[in-house]
């Protein structure tokens, strides 16, 4: 709450801040001020009056100009993003990047409104070279490889043959609306509007992203949407190259349709060989980091960048590049660095990607104020809807035709998000700036923008109600009876297996063959000596947990007693079968989205590997751990421990709640309770805690509250000071008081000097966030011994330690959340 | 594709094999290679073990009963003829099946007796809530609680078990699954 405001606060100061720097230099320059008459007083004064040749603050701000411009947009984009995200039910209804265009918009119209003059736009140098590689790099790195080669042929048959669908029909309706109003948009000819088709059909994966994050969608749509719209990039950029060099020529013949086509072929495949070719040697690089282990994330960025680098510079297509490059080298770079600077690589990559997406969204904002629009109803209008009309139809067509072919049928549902979800973003926007000048090129951009504005907008927030809506409606219709989904996935599961088993022809005899090619070949060269045979310890412990595994299915089960069967409520049905259809609709049970912008997503594979080393090493401690196991086993099964384990990156949480069925059962038999009568000495908890909680629950908030209030005033009595400081060096304050008072006192003499009090002022203002700070520890340290005194009350006789070795704040709240979670359940 | 190719000649049993399953020469031929392939040693048998290293398997959430389900009640070796014989189960319904013949291996009630062997590990005949219990969760892992599954499990028997014995016997599993296109999901298409 407190840390919204000062958010708030430090957001709107930065704002200030650009928007300060950037108004237009008729301010006096600070440091060409005269000499102060202060320097001939010789009376004894008793400031420290220095001689004016030094000054002792002095702006300059020519100086850092350039990197701190670029820091504060940074800075805003970043902090805007955070604001975002602090914000209680936003996210839920507005997309990320709808709420970074709108602040984009307001800076935009604040810079504008001061300066008069059109804000800095999205330079497409700088879009294409600098923020879009950090996006392209982190999408490919963390692609789902086996999920992706699965699907493959479908992400291949929307992205080439949808996207000439789209083009090719934007393009040609476009000229006939042209041609329909000959009057205002006569002079837009055909390889104009082909062009303009080009660049307005790509859909944008920063945008269908930023959107498909809040939105629940099961693995395989993902990785349809995704590759799509990675894929699509290629084609779209090779087309739109292709028109631009089409105008270029004096005339187009059918010889330049067919080279037009071969180029296509090799932009995409030359993009291919390249990202290869610095995937392979980054590989091999990595290979000998082992003595210089603090740069090798840096190789994975360098070698990335400079495929993209390269294959621009070739006229290939950078996007493709990039992947391979990062789909290539992922495996072997893995295998080959520390732990640690794997998660330099994972981490920096998220954050560069962030700050781009970040700053692209603030920048389409911003760069929306402009003074060069041209609006043409119709020309607009029939755009937006040919958009719409085309992708629709167009993957309605292509689904019909590939479902014939998969075993997973495309449902309706799918592919509705699909062709709703097509967003347009950035890309569009820059491709629109670098046409060549011509007469309607202003229409263009406008059209663009709109084009942009709405899909993000309008689409992107109403996608989510509207595919709630379809499954309402679906639900309606035909619901299936519980057993038919519990037997229908099963079936599933089973057709899937069997399918690994035959080795599935085509697609699994190839991924057989290159397995072998690169355990041969490729694993023996591009990793280190030592880290090459990995497979035997991860055989190991694989092996160790399966048999664990299996002995738990023989072992009997102990507490599964007859619950008496009753009528099932409408309620419980509705709960039942919404986590049916939410779990069960994941193919080979992967809950979370494989990709996620925001947080690092653990890979499961590595998770079983990691769970029996936990599971040994905790083997030591069970008892200590036993009753904060005792706990989560009442609330709520040991479910939402590793529900959370796998839901975020800190896993030093759940080493203790993560008990797996051996546990629970022993603290089941220790109680030696059927299920009813384990409820009750439960329940009577809830009570106590209750009380617990109102009586110390204010004491921490008022420390935090006092804290709170210092920190700010801390933070607005510097504001008074900077300003103070602004207001001495940018206003020539002598002049000023001279001109005021000049004329009824001839000789007086302004000095203007930092005196002893700002000294002390300057002084006093760390020591109030100091003491801040120490009010905000305070009430955290009351919260921590209240739990701690708290959970002392729960262990119910037995005496063991009670405080677990590792995080104890962390571990508390998270059991006090989990309790009160249970609280509200049994009620 | 067939470099290393085995003729027909290494395969044992072809003609029976062909005859019985309703497998072409050229599929018998490539699903010889593909057990060759997973049998590492060389032996000619498949042992638990070598359908471990399938790594898609590993992750398959009923994986380890669906290697089980390979090796018939006791034996820990499955031979050629007997991988093809349960493979033969996935393939795609034959449009016109003369009747007078015995029912072939990917009938629709031969698929669901696969299914329902999946569930029914000890055998009886009839699917207890207790089995049905374990397979759930094993799918659902580990997003449900336990009195979660307790009332799914429960939800579940409720509709199918028709003769109120509390199981799930294979006609009562047959008939509530009758709406379901079994051909179309438990075929593998390519093996037609």
């Amino acid at each position: 709450m407190a840390a919204l405001w000062t958010l708030r606060l430090l957001l709107s100061a930065c704002v200030l801040g650009c928007l300060a720097l950037t108004t237009p230099e008729e301010r006096p320059q600070p440091h060409n001020l005269p000499p102060s008459p202060g320097f001939n007083s010789s009376d004894g004064s008793l400031f420290v009056d220095l001689p004016m040749a030094l000054r002792v603050f002095s702006v300059d701000y020519h100086h850092v100009q350039a990197p701190f411009e670029i820091v504060l947009w940074i800075m805003l984009a970043s902090l805007a993003k955070l604001g975002f995200h602090w914000s209680g039910r936003v996210p839920a209804v507005v997309p990320e990047s709808c709420v970074l265009i709108m602040v984009g918009l307001l800076v935009g119209g604040v810079i504008y409104g001061v300066r008069h003059s059109a804000p800095p736009t999205l330079s497409a140098d700088a879009f294409f070279l600098f923020l879009l590689p950090p996006i392209v790099l982190d999408a490919g790195y963390f692609l789902p490889g086996r999920l992706f080669f699965e699907n493959l042929g479908t992400i291949l048959w929307y992205a080439v043959l949808g996207t000439l669908w789209n083009v090719l029909g934007i393009g040609l309706s476009l000229y006939g609306v042209c041609l329909l109003a000959e009057s205002t948009l006569g002079d837009i000819s055909l390889l104009h509007c082909l062009l303009f088709g080009s660049l307005i059909a790509a859909v944008d994966p920063v945008a269908v992203l930023s959107v498909f994050q809040e939105m629940q969608v099961n693995e395989q749509l993902h990785i349809l949407v995704f590759g799509e719209s990675l894929l699509n990039d290629a084609v779209t950029v090779v087309l739109y190259k292709l028109f631009e060099s089409f105008l270029r020529l004096p005339s187009v013949s059918g010889l330049d349709v067919l080279l037009g086509g071969c180029r296509v072929v090799v932009v995409g495949l030359g993009g291919l060989f390249v990202g290869l070719f610095f995937g392979l040697v980054a590989a091999l690089t990595s290979r000998f980091t082992s003595r210089a282990q603090v740069i090798a994330p840096l190789f994975v960025f360098l070698y990335s960048y400079l495929s993209y680098l390269t294959s621009e510079m070739l006229h290939l297509s950078g996007i493709m590049a990039i992947v391979t490059c990062a789909v290539t080298m992922k495996q072997y770079v893995e295998a080959n660095v520390s732990e640690r600077s794997k998660t330099s690589i994972q981490y920096f990559l998220k954050m560069w990607s962030s700050v781009s997406e970040t700053l692209i969204f603030i920048f389409l904002g911003v760069s929306t104020i402009q003074d060069v629009h041209m609006w043409s109803w119709s020309f607009v209008c029939s755009t937006l809807l040919l958009c719409l009309i085309w992708r629709a139809t167009g993957v309605l067509l292509l689904t019909a035709v590939v479902n014939k072919l998969r075993r997973n049928v495309v449902t309706f549902r799918d592919q509705f998000i699909i062709a709703y979800g097509g967003l347009r973003g950035a890309i569009c926007f820059s491709l629109v700036f670098l046409i060549d000048d011509f007469p309607k090129k202003r229409l263009f951009i406008t059209t663009t923008i709109v084009v942009i504005l709405f899909t993000v907008f309008v689409q992107g927030m109403t996608i989510k109600p509207l595919v709630e809506l379809l499954d309402v409606k679906r639900k309606k219709r035909a619901l299936p009876t519980v057993s038919e989904e519990i037997h229908s996935r099963l079936i599933d599961h089973v057709l899937a297996g069997i399918e690994d088993v035959v080795g599935y022809w085509g697609q699994h005899y190839w991924k057989d063959k290159f397995e072998q090619f690169n355990k041969k070949y490729l694993r023996r060269f591009l990793i280190r000596e030592d880290h090459q045979a990995p497979s035997s310890i991860l055989r190991v412990y694989q092996e160790l947990e399966r048999r664990e595994q299996r002995g738990d299915e023989e072992a009997p089960q102990l507490g599964d007693p007859r619950s008496p069967s009753r009528p099932l409520l409408p309620e419980e049905m509705d709960s039942i079968r919404r986590i049916l259809s939410r779990n069960l609709q994941n193919f080979n049970n992967k809950q979370t989205p494989a990709y996620s912008r925001h947080t690092l997503h653990q890979d499961t594979s590595i998770d079983r590997t990691r769970k029996p080393l936990h599971r040994h090493q905790s083997l030591g401690e069970r008892h200590t751990y036993n009753t904060i196991t005792h706990w989560t086993q009442g609330e709520d099964g040991d479910f939402s421990g590793t529900r959370r384990m796998r839901a975020g990156l800190s896993r030093s949480h759940t080493v203790c709640s993560m008990s797996p069925r051996p546990f629970v059962q022993d603290s089941l038999v220790t109680a030696a309770d059927p299920k009813s009568v384990r409820e009750a000495p439960v329940e009577r908890a809830p009570q106590k805690q209750l009380s617990f909680v109102l009586e110390n629950e204010n004491h921490h908030k008022l420390y935090k509250l006092g804290g709170a209030f210092l920190i700010g005033a801390a933070c607005l009595f510097l504001f008074m000071l900077l300003l103070y400081v602004l207001w001495m060096e940018v206003v020539d304050v002598k002049r000023y008081i001279l001109q005021e008072r000049g004329d009824s006192c001839q000789n007086a003499q302004v000095s203007v000097l930092y005196g002893l009090s700002f000294m002390v002022a300057a002084a006093g203002v760390p020591l109030e966030l100091v003491s801040g700070l120490v009010f905000m520890l305070v009430g955290r340290a009351l919260l921590a011994t209240f739990f701690v005194s708290f959970v002392n009350l729960k262990s119910p006789g037995t005496d063991q330690p009670t405080n677990p070795p590792t995080h104890p704040h962390t571990k508390h709240t998270h059991t006090h959340t989990a309790n009160l979670c249970w609280g509200l359940e049994l009620r | 594709m067939g470099s290393s190719s085995s003729g027909m000649k290494d395969v044992p049993d072809a003609q029976e094999l062909v005859q019985e399953t309703g497998f072409s020469a050229a599929h018998l031929l490539r699903l010889h290679e593909r057990f060759e392939f997973l049998d590492r040693d060389g032996t000619g048998e498949l042992r638990p073990e070598d359908f471990d290293a399938i790594r898609e398997l590993a992750m398959n959430p009923i994986g380890d009963r669906i290697i089980r389900a390979f090796f018939s009640a006791g034996k820990e070796t499955l031979d050629f003829p007997s991988f093809v014989r349960i493979l033969a189960h996935f393939r795609p319904a034959d449009k016109n099946r003369d009747r007078a013949q015995q029912e072939p291996a990917n009938s629709r009630t031969r698929k669901l007796r696969f299914a329902f062997q999946l569930y029914d590990q000890d055998g009886d005949g009839k699917i207890s809530r207790a089995e049905l219990l374990q397979v759930l969760r094993l799918m659902l892992e580990m997003q449900v609680t336990e009195e979660q599954l307790q009332c799914i499990a429960e939800r579940a028997i409720q509709e199918a078990d028709l003769d109120q014995d509390d199981a799930i016997s294979f006609d009562e599993f047959k008939k509530s699954l009758e709406k379901v296109d079994i051909d179309h999901k438990m075929s593998i298409r390519f093996l037609k």
